[in-house]
């Protein structure tokens, strides 16, 4: 399905898949963010990454661990200051400075976070987990009316009977029902935008997919503007409207989820998409990867090159596509379609039937 | 999951690439049994558990957490320790270099430290906390080369070199330290560090689980090749059944410290017959092809201290009956199979799905076990209750 060119000249404006689910709620426009890290060395974790939150809708954050994919989720969610960059909520920016600034912004923006045998404290039980949040961010309410709010927020994480989990502490309790309990904590404050980081790589395969249901089941009720972060692209696939790609730091694609993983454009996404398991060619791919070399081509890279130059193209040492000026230029995101861009110069030639001729990011030099 | 259910079968013989592994089994466990002895009593982690690994075979072994896989994988190299107790069973290793099989369950400590490592080596899941931060890498491997061989401090010290290309780091990386190391590359000294004395079982307790899928797809890989080169056997342990479709040679399904099922990749994809495994086979979403229904499995394994009678699947299976609660937990060849080693623990293989038991099935009314059901699977006449595994 090749997509012909917008009228917009501007480079990559490009309208979500998640925006036609709701309204933006969440929004995040030029986010960096480094990292000091002495003698002068700086790390930047984050470069340039915009992106939008819709009601309803789920966009998923897919990239590898140090990718700078949690990193975005702590500045959306206030934990980290951004270098550069604007976060703003309903069209507002977002201001974090004091206290009471912050505690309204996190009613408003709430984070899960992936280990739920390390999110709990275990020396509280779980009424204490749910309640204290519901203090903080409800205002004062009777003992009877904190009770039965609790009781609701169990059973809204399907946790029944209520009265049955809320004595336990985190040690009685399984994975999935661990992470249930995080869910119901952070729903206490009644947010609008749940981050959600890695919400279900801690637990088993078999409860993964009842956690996403449920993640899914409370996106709709509750309209909740989702971040779903995640280094399971096939889980993305299959859970939210939108998959940013990111790589180094950076966006490196963007679009639909189910275009970007049946069609993926660039070359990281090529990669990652032909990494994950594929249990229908039974050895077949692995097994003829191993027998050739596995330095480089068909999607084996080699773990052992360094890092891509200041300025270069982040991807370009693995890139079987690269040219010299990927080395010299990192390529913005171009767009591909109304809802898709990719940063890449060679979008000709690495997904030839998605992109015909350049535009926009300027001449593509071959 | 049955769409090229036609092509895929005829491919199997031809290539041969299941029939290869027949005859003497390097690693044979038979009905063993651990448990975890408790205040409240003994949980049976691991409960009767027969499982055989042929020279050069990869064997996967999948399951939940708590499933009892890594135990069984523990157990069966006595690296177990109290409170945990082997209640039964033997696990007999006949290697190549050895006269006679033995059976790992009577060895005395100092004969175990000669096959350990020598013989069976572990690759362990954490790579970061499994190597030594203080010491370089080249101290960690000639310190396991020069406790298993007899070989002078140059001598380790090349032998480790060489381990290093084989793995495809290079060898300036010696003198690393594990934290001057990627996750991928210190998994990968794991595995140089468990080929260092040329084992001919190398048992993999979720080597990759922590890994970025590109690293994780790249160190599989490297693992293929090499055994395809030193002929190992591989005991592959993971939660990950998508993995093992793809890289292993036969999988083994293991729930509530039991096995559920035993066949070969092709099989376990195509036909599974125990409800548990078709479970699995949907709980995890595919990259390719149409988006199929996922459905996961709701509800949690039994508590193993007080397992409940029949199927332990039982609670939480969609076809189960009344009869389930009765059953022993038996692993009976799959008679709808063209495989002949596709064992199953489930008595009653219901035709839900096209891939599942269909085809040569028994007319309706002609079991004699169920009206609902059909008895698809015919138990193997075998003294020990359990069946053999070997084709």
């Amino acid at each position: 399905m090749t997509s012909q060119a917008p009228d917009t000249e501007q480079a990559a404006v490009v309208e979500s898949a998640a925006a036609a689910r709701g309204t933006l709620t969440l929004a995040a426009q030029g986010l960096g963010k480094d990292f000091r890290l002495g003698r002068g060395h700086v790390l930047h974790a984050v470069r340039d990454v915009s992106l939008g939150l819709y009601r309803s809708a789920v966009v998923a954050l897919v990239g590898e661990s140090g990718s700078g994919k949690s990193t975005v989720a702590r500045m959306l969610a206030g934990q980290e200051h951004p270098t550069t960059g604007t976060i703003r909520l309903d069209e507002h920016p977002v201001e974090l400075s004091g206290r009471r600034a912050f505690r309204s912004y996190k009613s408003e923006v709430q984070y899960v976070f992936q280990d739920p045998f390390a999110s709990l404290n275990p020396a509280h039980t779980v009424r204490y987990h749910i309640e204290r949040p519901l203090r903080l961010h409800q205002g004062r309410m009777s003992r009877e009316q904190l009770s039965e709010q609790a009781t609701a927020l169990m059973e809204q994480v399907r946790l029944s009977p209520a009265d049955k989990y809320l004595g336990k502490y985190p040690h009685e309790l399984s994975g999935g029902q661990r992470q249930r309990v995080s869910f119901a904590r952070a729903l206490a404050a009644k947010p609008r935008v749940l981050l959600a980081d890695e919400p279900v790589s801690m637990l088993d395969v078999s409860i993964r997919l009842e956690m996403l249901a449920l993640l899914d089941d409370l996106r709709q009720r509750l309209q909740l503007a989702m971040l779903y972060i995640t280094h399971d692209i096939a889980s993305a696939r299959y859970f939210a409207d939108e998959i940013l790609v990111m790589y180094a730091g950076q966006i490196v694609e963007q679009g639909p989820a189910e275009e970007v993983t049946q069609q993926p454009a660039h070359p990281y996404t090529q990669l990652l998409v032909s990494s994950a398991p594929d249990p229908d060619n039974l050895g077949g791919a692995l097994r003829k990867g191993a027998r050739t070399d596995h330095q480089t081509g068909n999607g084996a890279v080699s773990i052992a090159t360094g890092p891509a130059p200041e300025g270069a193209c982040p991807f370009s040492p693995l890139c079987p596509f690269a040219v010299d000026k990927c080395r010299a230029e990192a390529p913005p995101l171009i767009q591909i379609s109304r809802s898709r861009a990719a940063a890449c110069w060679r979008l000709d030639v690495a997904a030839p039937s998605l992109y015909s001729e350049p535009r926009g990011g300027g001449d593509l030099t071959s | 999951m049955t769409t090229d259910l036609g092509s895929h079968v005829p491919a199997l013989g031809e290539s041969g690439g299941r029939g290869r592994f027949s005859g003497e089994p390097v690693l044979s466990i038979r009905d063993l049994s651990i448990a975890y002895r408790t205040l409240a009593g003994d949980v049976r982690a691991v409960d009767r558990v027969s499982l055989d690994l042929h020279a050069g075979e990869v064997v996967g072994l999948v399951g939940e957490s708590g499933s009892g896989k890594s135990t069984l994988a523990y157990g069966a190299t006595r690296l177990l320790r109290a409170p945990a107790v082997i209640t039964g069973g033997s696990v007999r290793y006949q290697g190549a270099r050895m006269d006679n099989p033995t059976d790992l369950l009577e060895l005395s400590a100092d004969q175990l430290m000669s096959l350990r490592w020598r013989e069976i080596a572990i690759v362990f899941q954490s790579a970061m906390n499994a190597l030594n931060p203080v010491l370089s890498i080249r101290d960690q491997l000639t310190d396991v080369i020069r406790a298993h061989l007899p070989v002078s401090r140059q001598e380790a010290t090349d032998k480790a070199a060489e381990l290093l290309d084989l793995v495809a780091i290079p060898r300036s990386r010696l003198r690393a330290y594990p934290h001057e190391l990627s996750g991928g590359m210190r998994q990968r000294v794991m595995i140089a560090m468990a080929l260092a004395t040329d084992p001919e079982v190398v048992i993999m307790d979720e080597p990759t689980t922590a890994l970025d899928v590109v690293v994780q797809r790249e160190i599989l890989g490297q693992i293929l090749e090499l055994r395809e080169r030193l002929n190992f056997a591989i005991l592959f342990i993971t939660h990950d059944l998508s993995l093992l479709l793809e890289l292993a040679d036969r999988i083994a399904v293991m729930y509530a410290g039991q096995l559920m099922e035993i066949g070969t990749a092709a099989e376990i994809h195509h036909e599974p017959s125990h409800p548990y495994t078709k479970r699995l086979l949907r709980s995890f979403p595919s990259l390719r092809g149409p988006r199929r229904d996922l459905t996961g499995i709701p509800g949690t394994p039994p508590d193993l201290l007080d397992p409940p009678p029949g199927c332990p699947f039982l609670p939480r299976c969609t076809e189960g009956t009344d009869a389930c609660k009765e059953i022993e937990v038996l692993l009976a060849k799959v008679r709808t199979s063209a495989d002949p080693s596709h064992v199953t623990a489930c008595p009653f293989v219901l035709p839900d799905d096209p891939a599942g038991g269909d085809g040569d099935r028994l007319p309706a009314g002609a079991g004699s076990v169920s009206s609902a059901v059909s008895p698809a699977v015919t138990p193997l006449p075998t003294p020990a209750g359990t069946t053999e595994v070997t084709s």
